[in-house]
């Protein structure tokens, strides 16, 4: 095995103990979350109502609300196969692979794009 | 409200199992289950299963990343399709009757389950092809893998790269049209069109499915069709699921993956068409 297998290797090592540091985050908070409704009994919201923007998220899982930390715990998990995307970038980068750089930016910007897409079809 | 949070968890690591070994995000298990099992609304459902579907991917791929298994460029490189084709697909939901698509999918699906069957029959061996291809070696996408099952590494060619790069457009295309994570698309993708063998193929596929999911969840999550009390559970399932599915996986031969992959195909193209032509 040469040195550039290696790298890449290990860069594929990195981004794997990243994206299980951020799975075991988002199923940390989203347990949390599940355990405040069994033990509280209430969603914190009146009836089938859900926090329905970021703000409200945010807020909400402040305030202890069950339904706002297990939708920040699905926002986290969301965001992890973004992340991974993103260290990719700088993984090929650090291996001069600039052709994967380009392609993997690429691959951000349309995740980004989508993202504002979704924001604007509410 | 207990017992709903539970059978969510079980369901989710029954679905979690089962889609990391398949390659599938566990999605095509929990819609129908939801919907028909549980007669909630399909909104509701297909919210739930984008998460399904992004937990099974992040769950399994940190086993897939440390069982060398995955090739990280020909990710990326096909990623460029999926998300675009996620796109168009979330887009044009409103404008296409998915009634129609659902048929569709559900027959391509039929018939790839009957081209696997035929590969079977044929005591095709799972041969694994170097011949070097243009598009292949220009960027990059020819890999590696430690085979647990042959004890050894095998070094693997990929072809046909223009139309791997099609299919994953349509896949994607399923993926944000239907809230699915498309995995069999992208297996037949790579495993049938690009040549590539089926173990790294699934692995590939499955942290794929994760990237391409990530962009319609977020349309779900802040269009109000997101249960958070439904999909948090589940996706905790997912995870616990998906670790179990890729344990099993590494010591499985891809004849069995195979022979399991056949009736679930069939049954999901049955279950899509039936859906489309407004039975179930």
């Amino acid at each position: 095995m040469n040195d550039k297998q290696k790298e890449m290797q290990d860069v594929e090592l990195l981004i794997g103990k990243i994206l299980r540091a951020g799975v075991i985050i988002a199923a940390v908070v989203m347990a949390f979350g599940v355990l405040l409704l069994l033990l509280q009994g209430n969603s914190g919201y009146a009836g089938n109502n859900m926090p329905a923007s970021l703000s409200e998220v945010f807020m909400g899982s402040i305030a202890l609300k069950p339904y706002a930390i297990m939708a920040l715990g699905i926002l986290l998990l969301i965001l992890t196969p973004v992340l991974r995307v993103v260290i990719s970038i700088y993984a090929f980068f650090k291996e001069s692979d600039y052709l994967y750089m380009w392609i993997t930016s690429i691959v951000l910007v349309i995740l980004i794009i989508s993202m504002v897409v979704g924001y604007l079809g509410k | 409200m207990i017992t709903q949070v539970l059978l969510m968890m079980l369901v989710g690591i029954v679905a979690g199992t089962l889609g990391s070994i398949l390659g599938i995000g566990g999605g095509m298990i929990i819609t129908p289950f939801l919907t028909v099992g549980l007669g909630l609304d399909i909104k509701y459902a297909i919210g739930a299963s984008i998460i399904a579907v992004i937990a099974t991917s992040s769950g399994a791929s940190v086993a897939y990343l440390k069982d060398d298994l995955l090739n990280l460029r020909v990710a990326m490189f096909l990623e460029l399709a999926t998300t675009t084709g996620a796109i168009i697909g979330a887009v044009l939901t409103g404008l296409v009757p998915s009634s129609l698509l659902s048929v569709l999918f559900g027959l391509l699906l039929v018939y790839s389950a009957y081209n696997m069957y035929r590969k079977l029959r044929n005591k095709q061996k799972n041969v694994v092809q170097n011949e070097d291809d243009k598009w292949s070696k220009k960027l990059k996408l020819n890999g590696r893998y430690y085979d647990h099952q042959s004890q050894k590494q095998i070094s693997y060619a990929v072809k046909n790269i223009p139309g791997g790069f099609a299919m994953m457009t349509g896949a994607g295309f399923a993926s944000g049209l239907l809230g699915i994570g498309s995995g069999a698309f992208k297996v037949i993708a790579m495993d049938t069109i690009m040549k590539m063998p089926l173990k790294p193929s699934t692995a590939t596929s499955n942290l794929m499915m994760g990237v391409t999911a990530a962009a319609s969840a977020t349309v779900y999550f802040f269009n109000g069709s997101m249960r958070f009390d439904i999909a948090a559970p589940l996706a905790l399932g997912i995870l616990l699921g998906a670790m179990i599915g890729s344990r099993i996986m590494v010591h499985l031969k891809p004849k069995v993956i195979r022979m399991i992959f056949i009736p679930i195909i069939l049954y999901m193209g049955i279950q899509m068409a039936l859906k489309g032509f407004g039975v179930m």
